[in-house]
């Protein structure tokens, strides 16, 4: 095994790279946790989160993906033609042949000179789409390419992935770092083989290695990831005003957090779990969101996704002063909270599809 | 099967392209390359903002095919604010908290499989509460 100088480790494009835009979505419909325990558990379970997004009869991956886009788009304020690569990622794309990105850039009217392209990695399918934007606009291969993490994760009824397996999207425009609302300084990625989750061809719903989930997965991964950009950048969590990591409930990221040294407090605005459940490609990225949405300029942001497989992608982001002016050119994260519906274990079940008719 | 319909409809049904009258400046939606107003001809595209308001409305109860696993559902006349009058599903919205008059924006949902599941998926426009930006 060869050994790389902490900061050779680092991806950093040759020109400078930032966000120029971003926007999120979330269904409107929400699914209490204790309903799920109600139907499967006698109403008796430790619950993960308080309630989870589900997605309407009339959205997928693809509408989730198109209103984040043109939320991105409104705060980049660049056409759409600009865009020269539309990249999704999801582990729910609606169809297993036919792209989810070519429908996507039809609608917001980024064809047809652009790249487009579906990505897969779990939960991290977006963030890998965030490091490949981040090298073709760093090359100059473009100046802009638009990234989109989205997924309508299902978990098998009844098991411990049904209380948290959530629905939402989010879009990022990376363009130039002239041109952005949060400079990406640097980004890094640690990734290894580890069976923790997986669905294979023609399976509606996924499997766990349940002794995988925690330690050798997601807390080594995520740590790792963050601790090994940290150190090849020369700076602790104290150089940071906010940190986001992977959301599979509320208590991983909390502990994660905490293993780097970070406080409640720096995590407490990205910290989505709790209220939207784990919308997979989009859990770290709608939380990075939420953070712009209240961020100052100079604010420094470590943002780490996890993606099983296993895998996780760090980033060191600080925010311009661009960003007052873009924040209110969308809407916000807590906008799509607050539009909220309650629904029942039967409802829910007819909207996604559990209920068979034939 | 209506592949071929389905995918010379997609700009107008997934971003509501209408087109504008070079003579008048009326906006037309859907395209007909006539204007309406004037009789001019007209095909210059024209991107419609989305933003409307509810004319008049009807519940659906029994669906027409490809339609029939999502009733009830609403269809309503909008008012666009450019003009036109467009026949639309209204999605995100509660029955009882319908009025005529209600602000609404354009959304890109799924209407309907062509066929059944195995069809292709046709997206395009709906119309759902208005969400403001602050
Ligand atoms: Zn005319």
């Amino acid at each position: 095994m060869t050994t790389l100088k902490p900061s050779t480790k680092l991806l950093k494009p040759a020109r400078s790279v930032g966000i120029t835009g971003y926007g999120v979505y979330i269904p409107r419909y929400r699914l209490p946790a204790q309903e799920i325990a109600r139907v499967w558990a006698g109403g008796k379970a430790a619950l993960p989160i308080k309630e989870k997004a589900v997605p309407g009869l009339d959205e997928d991956v693809i509408t989730m993906s198109i209103e984040a886009a043109r939320n991105a788009l409104a705060r980049a304020d660049i056409h759409a033609h600009q865009l020269r690569a539309i990249w999704v990622g999801s582990e729910s794309h609606p169809y297993a042949v036919k792209p989810t990105s070519t429908v996507v850039a039809e609608a917001i009217g980024a064809v047809p000179n652009t790249q487009a392209g579906d990505w897969e990695f779990a939960c991290k399918a977006g963030t890998e789409a965030i490091v490949a934007s981040m090298g073709f606009v760093g090359s100059s291969m473009a100046d802009y390419a638009m990234a989109i993490g989205s997924d309508t994760a299902q978990g098998r009824p009844g098991d411990a992935l049904e209380y948290t397996a959530a629905a939402g999207g989010a879009a990022f425009i990376i363009g130039p770092a002239e041109n952005a609302l949060a400079t990406i300084n640097a980004s890094y990625s640690y990734v290894t083989d580890t069976p923790d989750f997986w669905r294979r061809e023609n399976q509606k719903y996924p499997e766990h290695g349940s002794r995988f989930t925690g330690e050798p997965a997601y807390f080594k991964h995520t740590t790792s990831a963050g601790s090994t950009m940290m150190e090849a950048l020369g700076v602790t969590a104290k150089d940071y005003q906010w940190a986001i990591f992977h959301q599979p409930n509320a208590k991983f990221p909390q502990r994660a957090a905490k293993m780097l040294g970070f406080t409640p407090e720096q995590i407490e605005p990205g910290l989505l779990a709790p209220v939207i459940g784990n919308p997979y490609s989009a859990s770290a990225i709608i939380g990075l969101s939420a953070v712009l949405d209240i961020a100052k300029p100079d604010d420094r942001i470590l943002l780490v996704s996890f993606g099983s497989g296993a895998g996780s992608d760090a980033f060191d982001i600080t925010v311009t002063k661009e960003i007052t002016n873009r924040q209110d050119k969308a809407l916000k994260v807590q906008d799509y909270i607050d539009r909220r519906t309650e629904i029942d274990y039967a409802t829910y079940a007819r909207m996604r599809g559990k209920i068979t008719m034939k | 099967m209506e592949i071929p319909r389905h995918w010379r409809l997609k700009q107008q049904r997934y971003r509501l392209v209408g087109e504008v009258c070079q003579h008048c400046e009326s906006k037309i939606f859907p395209p007909r390359d006539i204007c309406p107003e004037c009789g001019g001809e007209a095909d210059t595209l024209y991107t419609f903002s989305g933003n409307g308001e509810v004319y008049s409305y009807t519940t659906v109860h029994e669906g027409p095919a490809g339609y029939d696993d999502s009733t009830p559902y609403t269809v309503a006349l909008v008012k666009l604010d450019e003009g036109p009058t467009v026949t639309a599903q209204l999605t995100d919205v509660d029955e009882d908290s319908l009025q005529i008059g209600m602000p609404v924006e354009m959304v890109t949902r799924k209407l309907k499989n062509d066929g059944d599941e195995r069809g292709m998926i046709v997206y395009g426009y709906k119309f759902r509460p208005r969400m403001a930006v602050a």
